[in-house]
Formats: C-alpha cells, sequence, structure tokens
C-alpha cells in the first residue's frame, strides 16, 4: 500500500507533523500571557455589568472553569484552540473566529498582492543588478534598495497619500470599497484594485529591497559556478544563459527569504492597513488593543501562526520544485 | 562607539592557550582595528553612514543645548511653516509645539530604545545560541522549537500583544521590542557554535578541565561574536523602526517626545501642513539609512574577500 502514496504527500504530512510541536508552543505561550494579564473574563464581565456580588462572581468563575488548577486550565483551552474555537469578543458581540473570517481575506490579498511585487520587481531588479555589477546602473539600484529598507511604511504611505490622493486625486485614501457605489463584476474587482495599490506599495516596498539584494548577491555567485561556464562554452548566452542557466539556481535563498518574511509581513500589515483603513486583520489587531479585546489578540496570534506554518510547508514544496536534488524523504 | 570597527576587532584572538597572554594580544587587536578601520574609510558609503550616525548622537548629546527646554511645551503658535520664524526654525505642529525641539529630544529616545532594545536581544540570543549550538542534541532542539515558535508569531502582533497586556510604558517597550527580536541573532550564534565547538582549542580547554560554561563565554562565544556585531546594526534599525510605528499608532509613551509619534500626529494635518509628518519622517530614515551603511562596511571590513 505504502507504494502507493506519492513523495510529495507524504512530505508534506511530515512537515506538518514537524510543526505540532510549535503550534503546541505557542498556545502555551498564549495562555501565559492570557494569565499574566490583569483580570480575567469574568472581571471584564463584571466591570461591564457595573458590580455584582461575591456569590455571583464565585458562580460566573465556575462556569467558566477559572476555580480549576491551572493545567486544567490549560488543557481545556489547548482543546477549545484545535477546535479553532477562540472564544467571544466582547468589542464586536461575536465569536472571535467569525470576526477573524470576515477579514482574513483582505488581509491575504494584501499579501499576496505586496509579496508578488515585491518577489517580481525584486528578483528583476536584483538580477539586472548582478548582470550590470559595479556599474552605475548597479549603483544606482543598490542605493535605491538601501533607502526603501530604511523607509519606514507608515512614513511611505503618508508620502504616498500625500502625492496621490491629497495633490494629485487620483487614488482613494482609505477602505476597501467605494461606499455606497455598490458595483458588481468586473468594476468591483477594478475598484477593490484601485484601493489596493497604494498599500501593496507602502508594504511591498521594503521586502522587495531584501529580494533585490539576496538576488543581486546570488546571482552573481551563480554566475561564478562551473556549470554555467559550461553553458557559455557551449554557446549559451545572453537571455538563455541568464533565464536558463542562472536565475532558476539564483532563485533558491530568495524562496527561502520568502517563506521565512511571511509572519513579518503578517506584522507589517498592522500599520499599512490602519493607515489605509482596510478590513483586514492588522486592522483589526490595533483596535484590539485600543479596545483591549484580549481573545480577539489572541485569536489573530493563533490564527496568524497556523497561516504562516502553512506558508512554510508551501515554501519548502516549491524549493524542493525548483530544485530537484532535494530528496522528499 | 565612536569608531564602530574597535569594538570589534578588539575581541581576543583564539588563544593558544586557555589563560590568554594579555600584553601582545592587545597589539595585534590595534593592529587589527586599524586594518579595519582602513578598509572601511575605503567605503564611501560606509563613511556617509558613520557621518548620519555621529550626527544623530550629536542631535541627541546637545538636545538641551541647541533646543532647551520641554519638546512637548508650546513653543509658537501653531502650524508655522519651516524657515519663517526664527525662534521655530522648523516650524511648529498643531499645538504650536516645536518640530526642531522634538526631532532633537526624539533622538535620544529612538537611539536609546535602539541600544538597549538591541542590547537585550543580543543578550537572550547570544545566551540561547550558545547553549543550544554548544550541548546540542535535546536541548537543542528544545531551543530551537522555542525559536521556531516565536519566528512563527509575527513579531510585531506580537508586540502589540506584549503593550497590550503590560502596559506602554518606555521600559515595557524596550523590553518588548528586545523579546520579539532576538530570534535572528540565536540562530546565528548557534550556527557559529557548531562550527566552532570541535576545534582544537575547545577540546584543549576541555582537556584542562575547563567547566562548560567558562568554554562556552570565554573560550568560544570571543571568537562567534564578531558577525553577531555586524548584525546588531540590523537589530538596531529594526528596534527603531518598532519603537517609532508604536508610537506613529498612538501606543508608545506619551511622555516622551518621539519621531514615530510625530508622524502619527502630523498625519491629522496632513493636507495643510506636510512638513509636520515629513520632517520626522526623513529623521528615522535617516538614522535607519545609518545604521545599514554602518552595517554593511563593517562587513565588508570584515570579510574582504566576499567583495568583488
Amino acid at each position: 500500500m505504502s507504494l502507493l502514496v506519492p513523495p510529495l504527500l507524504t512530505y508534506t504530512v511530515r512537515r506538518m507533523v514537524q510543526a505540532i510541536p510549535i503550534i503546541i508552543l505557542i498556545m502555551i505561550g498564549s495562555f501565559l500571557l492570557i494569565k499574566l494579564a490583569p483580570g480575567d473574563t469574568v472581571d471584564a464581565l463584571v466591570g461591564d455589568m457595573g458590580g455584582a456580588d461575591p456569590a455571583f462572581v464565585a458562580r460566573l468563575r465556575a462556569e467558566y472553569g477559572l476555580d480549576q488548577s491551572v493545567f486544567v486550565q490549560l488543557w481545556r483551552y489547548m482543546l477549545k484552540l484545535v477546535q479553532l474555537d477562540f472564544g467571544w469578543s466582547y468589542v464586536y458581540e461575536q465569536p472571535v473566529i467569525e470576526v477573524l473570517m470576515s477579514r482574513l481575506g483582505n488581509t491575504l490579498l494584501l499579501m499576496v498582492s505586496s509579496l508578488v511585487v515585491a518577489f517580481t520587481f525584486g528578483v528583476a531588479l536584483g538580477a539586472i543588478a548582478a548582470r550590470r555589477a559595479y556599474s552605475w546602473t548597479d549603483n544606482m539600484i543598490s542605493t535605491l534598495g538601501l533607502v526603501f529598507y530604511a523607509m519606514p511604511s507608515f512614513f511611505l504611505s503618508l508620502l504616498l497619500i500625500l502625492i496621490f490622493s491629497v495633490k494629485l486625486g487620483w487614488l482613494p485614501v482609505g477602505g476597501i470599497r467605494t461606499i455606497g457605489a455598490f458595483k458588481t463584476g468586473w468594476a468591483d474587482v477594478a475598484d477593490v484594485a484601485r484601493h489596493l495599490v497604494m498599500p501593496t506599495a507602502a508594504l511591498s516596498l521594503i521586502y522587495l529591497a531584501f529580494y533585490m539584494r539576496l538576488m543581486r548577491t546570488s546571482v552573481l555567485e551563480v554566475m561564478d559556478l562551473d556549470f554555467v561556464r559550461t553553458a557559455r562554452a557551449k554557446g549559451a548566452g545572453g537571455a538563455r544563459l541568464m533565464f536558463h542557466h542562472v536565475m532558476r539556481n539564483a532563485l533558491l535563498p530568495v524562496v527561502t527569504l520568502l517563506g521565512l518574511q511571511f509572519s513579518t509581513v503578517l506584522g507589517g500589515s498592522v500599520v499599512v492597513e490602519t493607515i489605509f483603513s482596510l478590513p483586514g486583520i492588522g486592522q483589526l489587531a490595533y483596535t484590539s488593543v485600543v479596545k483591549r479585546d484580549l481573545n480577539t489578540l489572541m485569536g489573530i496570534i493563533a490564527l496568524s501562526s497556523i497561516i504562516v506554518v502553512i506558508v512554510n510547508v508551501l515554501t519548502d514544496l516549491i524549493y524542493a520544485w525548483l530544485d530537484p536534488r532535494i530528496e522528499l524523504k | 562607539m565612536t569608531h564602530p570597527d574597535t569594538s570589534v576587532a578588539s575581541r581576543p584572538l583564539p588563544p593558544a592557550s586557555p589563560a590568554p597572554i594579555a600584553l601582545p594580544d592587545i597589539g595585534l587587536a590595534q593592529t587589527r582595528s586599524l586594518v579595519l578601520w582602513r578598509r572601511f574609510r575605503r567605503n564611501r558609503a560606509a563613511l556617509l553612514g558613520l557621518i548620519l550616525f555621529v550626527a544623530v548622537v550629536l542631535m541627541a548629546a546637545l538636545a538641551d543645548v541647541v533646543t532647551p527646554g520641554d519638546p512637548l511645551r508650546i513653543a509658537g503658535s501653531p502650524l508655522t511653516d519651516p524657515l519663517t520664524v526664527a525662534s521655530n526654525p522648523w516650524g511648529t505642529d498643531q499645538l504650536g509645539r516645536d518640530i526642531m525641539s522634538g526631532i532633537f529630544h526624539g533622538a535620544r529616545i529612538s537611539l536609546a530604545i535602539g541600544v538597549v532594545a538591541t542590547v537585550i536581544s543580543i543578550a537572550i540570543g547570544v545566551v540561547i545560541g550558545a547553549v543550544a549550538g554548544y550541548f546540542g542534541g535535546r536541548i537543542d532542539g528544545a531551543l530551537m522549537r522555542v525559536t521556531e515558535a516565536f519566528q512563527t508569531i509575527p513579531s510585531f502582533v506580537l508586540l502589540l500583544t506584549l503593550v497590550a497586556i503590560f502596559g506602554s510604558s518606555i521600559e515595557i517597550i524596550v523590553i518588548a521590542i528586545g523579546i520579539v527580536s532576538w530570534t535572528a541573532p540565536a540562530r546565528m550564534v548557534r550556527a557559529e557554535f557548531m562550527s566552532l565547538r570541535r576545534r582544537e582549542f575547545v577540546d584543549a580547554a576541555r582537556n584542562l578541565g575547563v567547566s562548560d560554561m567558562s568554554i562556552i563565554f570565554r573560550e568560544i562565544l570571543p571568537n562567534a561574536l564578531p558577525p553577531v556585531v555586524v548584525f546588531a546594526s540590523v537589530v538596531m534599525a529594526n528596534s527603531i523602526l518598532m519603537e517609532s510605528a508604536l508610537a506613529f499608532l498612538g501606543l508608545g509613551d506619551p511622555n516622551y517626545a518621539s519621531w514615530g509619534n510625530m508622524i502619527g500626529q502630523g498625519r491629522a494635518v496632513l493636507r495643510t501642513a506636510w512638513f509636520c509628518s515629513v520632517i520626522p519622517g526623513i529623521a528615522i530614515l535617516l538614522t535607519v539609512l545609518s545604521f545599514s551603511l554602518m552595517g554593511e562596511g563593517l562587513n565588508d571590513a570584515l570579510n574582504p574577500r566576499q567583495k568583488r
């Protein structure tokens, strides 16, 4: 039977199993954080009600299981998390998971568009810089990369708003759709895309700088390797040498970085989504901090950890596809 | 840290005997730092970084001389344009606070937070990376799982959570930034330790009965440190960016002038008075740029073969 299972599948399953201890550690960590926070669920409830008598408070504690030992509480907490039950949001008056799911799409859209932009332009510019290493073009691109890296995303967002919304009036300042327009079909897609231009630019620029620098070093390294010389000797030159022989190998470290940085991009979306009032997970994290909605915050941590783990497995698979030397054992 | 290279180069060389002899070591270290400084000086970008860095340090040091008084007090009529009034050369914000004073005093906060948070994160990273890399096996496995867990949680979200739970005083912010940024230094130190722990000088020390702790911190660590010191410039830049992002969102310590906070408040008057947010923005940009340029210069000076 085991012969029928494709190696790709066993590899994926094995990588998922490896992620389990990490997820458990994150669960324990977030439980400890909740315990360390001043006040518990019942304090919040009683505070909302404007006080209650001690007997009622004690009954509420028992109902929520807060009178049990810490280990029993931790076990119950983990069981709930496994069922994707992140508790109740007292700010949105909804289960946390529903609040999260209604916003996840926008965040994923922003992240994917930012990473695609950062990856495409970063790889292209990095390869161009390496082709013309130490020339005027290379210096230009490399300096630009350093400036991009040093530019805080919130500052860049404000500059973009100042130029493209306030001065030129080309792009909307915020939101995901034009309010009250109720567009459908392609008009709706175009509307969302227009709203995403500036957030995408603001979020992608710093990663663009990362990928560009890494790609430049990587291409320079690969171009020195023996097989490139062989290919050149056999008559491959110009575009064919670059795309067919060099780029595919030079991409490997960039793909690794792409997977590693996914969680940083999620963190960066907090600032960008807040500025452009995009209703996503990042903006939710900000409002949860301001409104002390701890359940939602913990739900965001859990959900983003799961997403990061899945993305990491996916990057490993892409890596294995790009580099056939890696065995899927 | 006037000469960033000395801190790197003054590390003891791999000791031939477990008790390094002090005198010739210092002489060697000095020549080495001189060589490093020459290489660093050749790099024009690195020099520019050093000049920018010195400028920021001077701003922080001279804040009370150039712009005396509380930067948060009202010092002129609100929204004065830059270069129009002599007492507020860089203009004022919507509450009439002097922007130049805010930038100079903000330099202190940014640098202080950057330095302390970097020290904390490097310290945690060194301890965890050293123990994991030196002992290997199960200890390494367990510590690496913890590291991966920290890497899996988006660091800015964790930072927000820590600030939400423990409050946003400046001490908490510094510690929280340190806690969310130790993973990369830890991985770096671990890799260095794994390559160094089988070397002869370590075996020699072990044979002489030197304790594990002593081997880790006195024999291996000095040799593992140079790349970490270079990386500290990246951690520092990131710490400053994280603090300013927190302050921008209004979650920083309200009792101090902070560049991020100035940008955040300038956002409300972006349409009419762009300079309120652009001036502190350029300050952050140049400060972070100075760290990247210096870090790169140091890296090239330490590994001259890597370039060209």
